[in-house]
């Protein structure tokens, strides 16, 4: 009886965690010529965001929520993986006209 | 006649006017890149100068990013000449913003604490205006080599970036 519900839970946090890791993706933002590209992202909760930066000086990728805040030196990565459902501003903190946008659903 | 324009606009701080590209000689890409080259050295001077003498940790933190970005744009625009065998030729404009500049810099030394503070940020805002303009206005539309033009517009995005980052700093000395 109680075995049985230790396996139960288990299979039922497995196929959650599965689940989760089924549809997890991972998103590339490359950042060049002062732009984040792609400018507007759709994610789901579990995504993992990974920014590159191909120019010629360093960005930021700073959430205005201030939750996050990568400094992303030329030819260098920063990720997040996106804990809640929400939308999210951010912004380069060194070049305050470089702005992206994510929708996270749930 | 054009470089002249410039090199007034330059050293009065006064906007240039889309009007200054009417007539007379354009400047050619070796003095085009001497200028922004001696745009990018006359703001690292002032970022040194603010490291120097501010406590302001807004104000700090502009300085910095001015003298590594500034520094890798000047970096760039190095390899380039290098590569295209272009030597940069001085001309009045580059003259005109060393000048300019430096005498700036001679106003602000003699100032101290959030009066120091107030008049760089206040420097930074008007020269980044006045770069952003030639640059809008006259050097990326003179600007006959390709990568060259390409750095140019790169260098613009940057600076308008700058420049925004200064007027949230000078918001503060309001
Ligand atoms: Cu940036």
């Amino acid at each position: 009886m109680r075995a049985g519900f230790v396996v139960t839970a288990a299979v039922a946090a497995l196929s959650i965690w599965g689940s989760t890791l089924a549809r997890a993706a991972t998103i590339q933002v490359t950042i060049d010529k002062v732009a984040y590209n792609p400018v507007n992202i759709s994610a789901r909760v579990g995504d993992t965001i990974v920014w590159s930066n191909k120019d010629i000086v360093a960005h930021t990728a700073t959430n205005r929520d201030k939750s996050w805040d990568f400094t992303i030196f030329p030819n260098k990565t920063a990720k997040v993986t996106l804990k809640k459902a929400g939308e999210i501003d951010y912004y380069c903190k060194f070049h305050p006209n470089m702005k992206g946008h994510i929708s996270v659903k749930p | 006649m054009m470089l002249h324009k410039i090199a007034a606009a330059f050293a009065t701080l006064l906007l240039i006017s889309g009007a200054a590209s009417a007539q007379g000689a354009k400047p050619n890409d070796a003095q085009i890149a001497h200028i922004a080259y001696t745009a990018g050295l006359a703001d690292i001077a002032n970022a040194k100068l603010a490291l120097r003498k501010s406590k302001n940790k807004d104000v700090r933190a502009f300085a910095h990013d001015m003298e590594r970005d500034h520094k890798a744009v000047n970096d760039k625009a190095l390899a380039l000449v290098k590569k295209l065998k272009v030597t940069p030729q001085d001309n009045p404009t580059s003259k005109a913003i060393a000048k300019g500049q430096a005498d700036e810099r001679a106003k602000l030394s003699k100032l101290k604490g959030k009066a120091f503070d107030k008049a760089y940020i206040d420097n930074e805002v008007a020269y980044h205006k006045t770069v952003d303009n030639a640059l809008q206005s006259t050097l990326i539309p003179s600007a006959n080599n390709d990568e060259l033009k390409s750095l140019l517009e790169t260098g613009l995005k940057i600076f308008q970036g700058h420049l925004e980052h200064a007027e949230h700093v000078a918001a503060e000395f309001k």
